[in-house]
Order: C-alpha cells, then structure tokens, then sequence
C-alpha cells in the first residue's frame, strides 16, 4: 500500500523552487520568517495583499494567516473578492489575463510570488476544488489518476493511489464497481467528491474549495461538509462559502469580507475581521460583521 | 380580470378561462410555417438540381458508367472519360490537407491558448476572417504568382503540388477560424481542472484542451476541404489541363509534379463544348463529383464518431 502522506516520487517531488540553489532557497525561507505571528502553525501568511484585474482593484490590503490542519472559511455577500482571492494562494489567478498581485502571501515562509516560485509545483501542493463539479471527460479512475501520473507515480501505484483517494473522499463504495465508466455518469455530488478525491489524489498540502456546495442539494451537502471534518486531520483547508451556516459548521476560523462601492460605481473587496469561527458568530468585533451574520446586510 | 373573492365565482369562470382561443397564437403559426416553407423550398431547390443533373446525364451514367469512370479525357464525346480528374481532386485534396490542417490547427492553438490575447493575436485573427471571405480566384492568381513562378524550383511549376498548395492557402482561414471557435467553446473549466492537479500548459493544451475540441475541429475541416474539392476557378488559373493530359508511364508519387486536371476543372471543359452529348457528360461528371464528396465527408464523419468517445 501507498501511503498518501509521503510525496510521489518524481520529477515533481524534487523541488518546490525550479531553481536548485540551496542557499536561495534558504534566503527565501527565512526573509519574513521573523515577521510571522506563529511560524510553525501558519501555512500561509498574507501580508497587505492587493489584487487588481487591469487598473481595477479588485481586493484591498488583507493580511490574515492561514493555520494548519484547521479550515479556515471566508464569507461574505457577492462581489467581495473572497473567490478571488482563495485563487491567490495556487496562483490560479495567474490564467487571468490582466490579473496582477501585489504584497505578499508567504507559504511555509516562501513568498509564493517569487518569481524563482513554480506555479505549476504550488498548484500541486495546494490543490482547488471549484464550485461545479469539473471532472474531466474521462473515467472515474482516470480521473484520479490523472494528477499522480503527471507528477510521475508508477503505473504500478495507480491502482492504490485510486482507491486511497476514493476511500477517503467517501466514494469509494458507490464506484468501485464502475471505476472504467464515465465521471459524467455520476450524481453532481458524487461528481464534487470524485473532485475532492482528485484533488487529494496528488498528495497536496492545502485543499482550496471555491463554493464546493453552492450546486448540490442538502444531502449532497451535509455529506461534503462531513468530509471536510475528515480530511483535516491530513490536511490544511480553506473553503469560500455563501453559506453562514455551512461556515459556522465546518470551519475553525472564519473571514468576514464586505464590499465597498467607489466613486467610480467600482467595488473593491476588504477583509473587514478574521478570527475564530466562535468568535464571529457569537460575538464580532465589526458591526458590519454582525449585521451580515445575523441577516440585516447582504 | 374582475377581482375574484369566492371559490364559487372562481369555479363559474375559471372553464371559460382557459378554454382554448382561436387565433391566439397567430403570429407563432406564421412563423412556424414561414420556416416550415423556407426548409421545403432550399431541399427542393437542391432536390430538382440533383434531378436534372442524373436525367442530363442519364445517357452516360447508365451506358456507359465504367468507361466513364475509367478512363481520361478524349477529343471524342462519346469515349472520354473522367478518371483523370477524380484522381487529380484525390490528390489535391490530400495536398491541400497536409498543408493546411497542421498550419491552421497550429494557428488556432497559438491564438486561443498562447497568445494572451495580444494586439498582434487579434489583428491575425481579424484578418484571418477576412481573408476566408476572398473570392477563390484571387488564390488562383495568387497561386500562379507564388506556388507556380515563384516557388517554381520547389513545386515544378503547372502541378498537382501547387494546385494543392493554391486551395491550402485558400482554405486555410476556414480551417482556422473554425479550429479558433472549437478552441473557445472548450470549457475553461476544464483547464482550471486540470491545472488545479499541477499540470503544465502544455500538457493542458495537448491532452485537455485538444482533445476536447478535435471533433469540432474535425468537422470545420472537412467541411472546408468539400469547399476545395468543387474549385475549379483557381486550379484554372495554376494550369490545371483543360484537355487531354499524358502521364506518360509516371507513378503515382511522380504524378504529384506532373501536369494534371481536377473533376470541377473537367465539368468546366465538358460544359464549354457544344453539342448534347457533351452537356450529358458534364452532368455525369457533376454527379460523380457530388459522389466524391459525399463519400469524403463520411468518411469523415466516420472518423469523427471513432474519435469521439461520449463520456
């Protein structure tokens, strides 16, 4: 048997940074390391983070750190930047013409935007699942398979690899018998779990999950939502939800991002308070906080 | 609408309410039928068109079919033959394939996946719609001027090569913009999938991106080389034989620099002679023509249900 948590051997397990100088990436490691409020809890640390799309600003100024092993949730009404900026943590921003970053998100003390940083190896460390299900169009284990064969696992490790990363996004038992047939023939929360499983199937550190509910029905729902639980004993999630519910269930800390219309009738996303998911609910620091959880706002 | 207030007043009213209403829906039924008469109309025109080719051609295409189909171009009406010309088409169209499935497709994919969408990508791409609309003789006289005299050392001058390099260029705007359009409809879904698991562009692009568009591509392609399989206008113009040709004892490959005609490029020959019989193997020819290409387009068709697994 594999086991899930070793790195894949391969081209890709090698190294994080493409350029191979060990004292570069000392230097990278170390530069902000002083900076960070808890160094060894804290996956991604955001410093003044701006994203912009051409000259519109999109998202202002957010510094929050990401813990490990926790899920950490970010709400907020529509428009606030809070997809946009789950995006910034594999760089998934990058396939947008126009988008540019500004400040600094540290992942375990690496500035992410380095330009020495390839995205394609960040984007296997930190896995996405997005709001619809977007299986390939391929068979249920293809689809598994896909990622740990692009960062060279052994045919012979395939099979194991699949049934891992089934067993522990749940499915396993509703497909073993079908894992040749299409992912397209599967139920939408099925295919959202089939999703999660190959998300996890290489390996990653972090899951991002952009709205990984927003298109399933109440069982589907709860069923994803227990995953969630599961899998952070393996691994670090972030999850963007509409739902204040669905946060309030899964998450240990939560983000609050509101929305602010300029002058120019353009809306710019602000973190307006990040801390415990208890802390929010119960007793939030921000009146604006409070008055979208409790239902007066958005 | 009254307003309503006991369920006694609703039930006394409400059969009267949705009984069905004569004239309700003119409009609706006009349109309906106008479509309805447009679709008629277009499959009769073509209907009639088919027609009377079979029954101008009758006389050879029952008597005298495989000669016809066998044998080359003879002064005498009764004893000419198309054969030369189907061959010819063959191999211009797998010319004209060659060159411009790979320069196109490649096209596409650099504009939809590599260029960002740059000024230079979009002004490629504005004149590359523009240049599908030019009339298929200015790629006649661009042939001449580039495939036959130019590039003369290359192609061997009047041959099957720059007929097939003239109808390339002609439709490889076709090939493009339908490859471009393929490209687009791809879900970017797909990509971010795809990415999401650390794949490199390039291997997004090749074993995502591609494959999901290739029916499409498939299809745009085809459909252009029907489109170059019944040009007889630039093939005139690069020197297509409009009478007898020898290929002397060539083979086939040597055939390909040799001179040569193309069965839109006989029809014209046929037409142009006076007298019945050569009006009926000018509609025997256009027939075989139509076969040729419905039998090309099948095949493709073919190949694309083989290619295109249904997930």
């Amino acid at each position: 048997m594999v086991n899930v948590n070793e790195p894949i051997a391969g081209r890709r397990a090698e190294s994080f940074v493409s350029v191979p100088i060990s004292d570069d990436v000392a230097a990278m490691n170390t530069e902000h390391a002083t900076d960070q409020q808890s160094p060894h809890d804290a996956v991604f640390a955001v410093e003044d983070l701006e994203v912009y799309y051409g000259e519109f600003r999109a998202l202002k100024d957010v510094s929050l750190d990401i813990n490990m092993h926790e899920v950490t949730a970010f709400i907020g009404p529509s428009g606030c930047g809070k997809s946009t900026f789950l995006r910034c943590f594999n760089r998934m921003n990058d396939l947008i013409e126009g988008a540019r970053v500004e400040g600094r998100i540290d992942y375990h003390g690496v500035d992410l935007y380095d330009e020495r940083v390839d995205p394609v190896e960040v984007r296997r460390r930190v896995g996405m699942v997005f709001q619809k299900p977007n299986p390939f169009p391929k068979s249920i284990y293809d689809n598994i398979a896909y990622g740990p064969k692009l960062a060279g696992a052994k045919k012979g490790d395939l099979d194991d690899i699949v049934e891992r990363s089934l067993q522990r996004a749940a499915l396993w038992d509703e497909v073993k018998d079908r894992l040749k047939s299409s992912a397209y023939g599967l139920s939408g929360g099925q295919q959202q779990r089939l999703c999660i499983a190959r998300a996890i199937a290489v390996q990653p550190d972090v899951v991002l999950m952009d709205e990984p509910c927003s298109a399933l029905d109440p069982i589907a729902t709860g069923r994803i939502e227990e995953l969630i639980g599961e899998l952070t004993s393996d691994y670090t999630i972030v999850i963007v939800t509409h739902n204040m519910q669905q946060a309030a269930r899964v998450s240990d800390r939560t983000a609050f991002f509101s929305v602010q219309l300029n002058d120019e009738g353009m809306r710019t996303g602000e973190l307006i308070e990040v801390g415990e998911t208890r802390a929010i609910f119960t007793n939030p620091a921000d009146s604006r906080t409070e008055a979208y959880i409790t239902g007066k706002v958005g | 609408m009254a307003v309503v207030t006991t369920p006694g007043q609703v039930a006394r009213t409400t059969a009267a309410d949705l009984e069905k209403r004569a004239g309700a829906d003119v409009a609706g039924a006009v349109f309906k039928w106008t479509l309805i008469g447009a679709t008629t109309f277009a499959t009769a025109f073509l209907g009639v068109l088919l027609l009377v080719m079979v029954v101008d051609g009758w006389s050879v295409l029952s008597g005298s079919l495989g000669h016809f189909l066998t044998h080359g171009f003879s002064q005498s009406a009764d004893n000419t033959g198309v054969w030369q010309g189907i061959l010819g088409s063959l191999q211009i169209a797998l010319v004209t394939l060659v060159l411009a499935v790979p320069i196109g497709v490649a096209t596409a994919i650099y504009l939809v996946e590599y260029s960002g969408g740059s000024r230079f990508a979009r002004l490629v791409e504005l004149n590359v719609r523009n240049l599908a609309g030019v009339p298929s003789i200015v790629y006649g006289l661009l042939g001449l001027a580039v495939f036959v005299q130019t590039l003369e050392n290359f192609t061997q001058g009047r041959t099957v090569v720059a007929g097939g390099m003239t109808l390339a260029a002609m439709v490889l705007p076709i090939v493009v913009i339908t490859s471009v359009e393929a490209l687009k409809a791809v879900p970017q879904e797909l990509r971010e999938a795809a990415y999401g698991v650390g794949a490199t562009k390039w291997e997004v692009v090749s074993k995502q991106v591609v494959p999901a568009g290739a029916s499409t591509i498939l299809t745009g392609t085809v459909l252009a080389l029907a489109r170059a399989l019944g040009e007889a206008a630039p093939l005139i113009l690069v020197g297509a034989a409009t009478g007898f040709i020898s290929f002397g004892d060539a083979n086939w490959l040597e055939t390909f620099t040799g001179p040569f005609t193309a069965l839109p490029v006989l029809i014209f020959n046929f037409a142009r002679q006076p007298g019945e019989e050569w009006a009926a193997n000018a509609a025997a020819a256009s027939v075989v023509i139509l076969v040729v290409v419905l039998m090309v387009n099948g095949f493709a068709i073919y190949l694309r249900n083989r290619f295109e697994k249904k997930w």
